[in-house]
């Protein structure tokens, strides 16, 4: 069994401008101890995708109006508010683009970090203490003894970061999500917040979900990648087969529009743009979301119409297209 | 003072920009009271380069490197502690400001926030208008049709001249920007960060046009990046800065292909490249390299 089973799940919000599909179709599976990248533009919806995952969407507006999240076989949408606090931050954590705004700037950080252990494992307060002091060596924060009674503020950002880490780990959750968790940093710090997961991933045997945009980030990090389109997951498959053979006409535009750092001839060169916009979630496409922008999609093509499934392509390979690249090449070698 | 393009120093040679050991300190202050100065940072700290005609110079560096207070030194957006600018050779930390005002025509900028730099109180024609009007440019009538040019160049609809920015996306705020910068017809653009706040796809779009504008109009770019990929597609020279000081300077294919400087090799090995096998080698060459050594903590 999977740890985490996610399918069709739907989060819509619903404001005065009309039903927001924020997320409306995302179905993925994550095995334990492996980590899957979750990519997408901004608006895509992968950070509700995470937030409904852990109950902590604002309601009213949002509501999780269909599908299933299933945590070790239980259905996390369908839990009380009181149940899903003995799994969050104990089962499954979470971790955050910005340090600064997840951390409580007015209290220690000691505090911060002992909460989650006397609040989920019943640790006294001297307990506590010595096991904060482990956690921030394991991040490895230097002097963590005396680091511990510092506000955030007198630490830097890749610092804060690993901070976060720390009382995102006091538990030793099952599950860790990272959402954009180096996108504030620059790329030396961001080079290091990637290792120490990695290492933590390994030791404590937690599987990973990592929410970014940036594709250089899922190619070192994740076994799987599941690609994110206008609320709805249009790709899922494992990260090699993924930047090898990606199927979906959105993955492959991604790609193209990617600027290369070892690419010689960049200069000349120019990039693929995908044409438009991303659609409207209040108002989104009856069929394929992508049809508007997709090369593929020819003039009255019944993929605009109707709504397309996820679908496995080859093993372990599902796509959302009715032009997958696989079959565009078949067709092409018939014709 | 004129500020014709006759060429006053043969000895540049071809360069339309030249910085000579600029820096810029900033201030540290304490007290209430007594206002006292405790000490400076050195911003940027002793910056030399320089950049011919039609060419793109890529500036790069982390937070807080100095790339961006370069850029603003640079076309006088800040006065610099000490050094010299020459545009067209002609010592810009001299002039007065009428004679600086009529030489901004010529070096315009492109800034990263399509969402904060346009006055959202006004319309997408006055915004593009503005830089016009200033200097005094055409009749009422001939700005509007040079506005509905601009526009059209980089491939916004002509007709929401009258709406205001914030009924655009991202990239079409930043070609909104990219019209304004474009208005006076200079030949020095500096773009600070201008792909930054946008996604990829987005992001293309914007480059691509960036190059296109080079290309039809000879501009010449101080393109200033975080970001080394980018950085790369665009220019021709690389400048590496580091703490206020450059540490690299050279045609894009030495710096990326054979970087001599330590924090160089260290800054590009960080960077994950979209290529699992291939970011596989880097992630071993990182640890190699130790590249934690120039991580600031």
């Amino acid at each position: 069994m999977a740890l985490l089973e996610v399918r069709d799940l739907q989060t819509h919000f619903f404001m005065r401008e009309g039903v927001v599909r924020a997320v409306d179709g995302v179905t993925f599976s994550l095995e334990k101890g492996k980590t899957l990248g979750l990519v997408g533009e901004s608006g895509c919806g992968k950070s509700v995708t995470a937030l409904s995952i852990m109950g902590l969407i604002p309601k009213p507006p949002a509501r999780i109006v269909g599908g299933s999240v299933r945590f070790e076989g239980r259905d996390l949408a369908k839990l009380k508010e009181r149940e899903l606090e003995d799994i969050r931050g104990k089962e499954i954590a979470m971790i955050f683009q910005d340090p600064m705004t997840s951390l409580n700037p007015t209290i220690k950080i000691s505090t911060q970090i002992t909460e989650v252990l006397r609040r989920h494992l019943d640790m006294s307060k001297e307990q506590a203490r010595r096991r904060a002091i482990e956690l921030l060596e394991e991040v490895r924060i230097p002097n963590a003894a005396e680091r511990l009674n510092d506000y955030p503020h007198r630490f830097s950002g890749g610092m804060r970061q690993r901070v976060m880490i720390a009382s995102a780990l006091a538990c030793k959750p099952k599950l860790l999500i990272a959402d954009e968790p180096t996108t504030a940093l620059d790329v030396t710090i961001q080079a290091g917040i990637l290792d120490l997961l990695d290492e933590l991933r390994r030791e404590y045997e937690m599987a990973m979900i990592i929410i970014t945009h940036d594709m250089g980030v899922v190619a070192e990090t994740a076994d799987n990648i599941a690609v994110m389109y206008a609320g709805q997951i249009v790709e899922y498959a494992p990260a090699l087969d993924l930047f090898e053979r990606p199927e979906h006409p959105y993955t492959e535009a991604l790609l193209a529009a990617l600027p290369q750092l070892e690419a010689e001839d960049a200069r000349e060169g120019r990039l693929t743009a995908i044409p438009g916009l991303p659609p409207s979630l209040i108002d989104p496409p009856d069929g394929c979301r992508f049809a508007p922008r997709c090369p593929y999609a020819g003039e009255d093509d019944p993929c605009a119409e109707n709504p397309q499934e996820l679908r496995e392509v080859r093993t372990g390979h599902l796509v959302r297209s009715a032009h997958p690249a696989s079959e565009r090449a078949r067709v092409k070698v018939e014709a | 003072m004129s500020v014709s393009a006759s060429d006053p120093d043969p000895a540049r040679n071809g360069a339309l920009l030249e910085v000579e050991d600029l820096t810029k300190h900033f201030p540290i202050r304490k007290g209430i009271l007594f206002d006292r100065q405790v000490g400076e940072v050195k911003a940027v700290d002793g910056v030399s380069f320089s950049i011919r005609e039609g060419r793109t110079l890529g500036l790069v560096g982390e937070s807080g490197s100095g790339k961006s207070t370069t850029g603003y030194c640079v076309i006088q957006l800040m006065k610099p502690t000490s050094g010299s600018v020459r545009f067209q050779g002609q010592e810009l930390t001299e002039l007065d400001r009428e004679d600086l005002r009529r030489m901004r025509r010529e070096m315009q900028i492109v800034f990263q926030d399509p969402y904060s730099s346009l006055d959202p109180r006004m319309t997408v024609g006055n915004i593009v208008s503005e830089p016009l009007e200033v200097h005094g440019i055409g009749t009422r009538r001939s700005r509007r049709e040079t506005v509905r040019r601009l526009l059209e160049v980089v491939g916004f609809n002509p007709n929401y001249t009258n709406r205001y920015p914030h009924e655009f996306s991202g990239g079409q705020r930043q070609r909104i920007g990219i019209a304004r910068a474009l208005a006076l017809n200079p030949k020095l653009i500096v773009c600070d960060e201008p792909v930054s706040a946008l996604d990829v796809s987005i992001q293309a779009q914007i480059l691509n046009l960036l190059k296109d504008l080079q290309r039809d109009f000879g501009l010449t770019y101080l393109f200033i990046s975080h970001d080394l990929a980018v950085v790369r597609t665009m220019s021709d020279d690389i400048a590496v800065m580091n703490q206020g000081k450059l540490v690299e300077v050279g045609s894009a294919e030495d710096v990326y292909l054979r970087p001599k400087d330590e924090y160089t090799r260290a800054l590009f090995t960080a960077v994950p490249v979209p290529d699992p096998r291939r970011q596989r080698e880097r992630k071993a060459e990182r640890a190699r390299l130790r590249i934690d050594r120039f991580a600031g903590i």
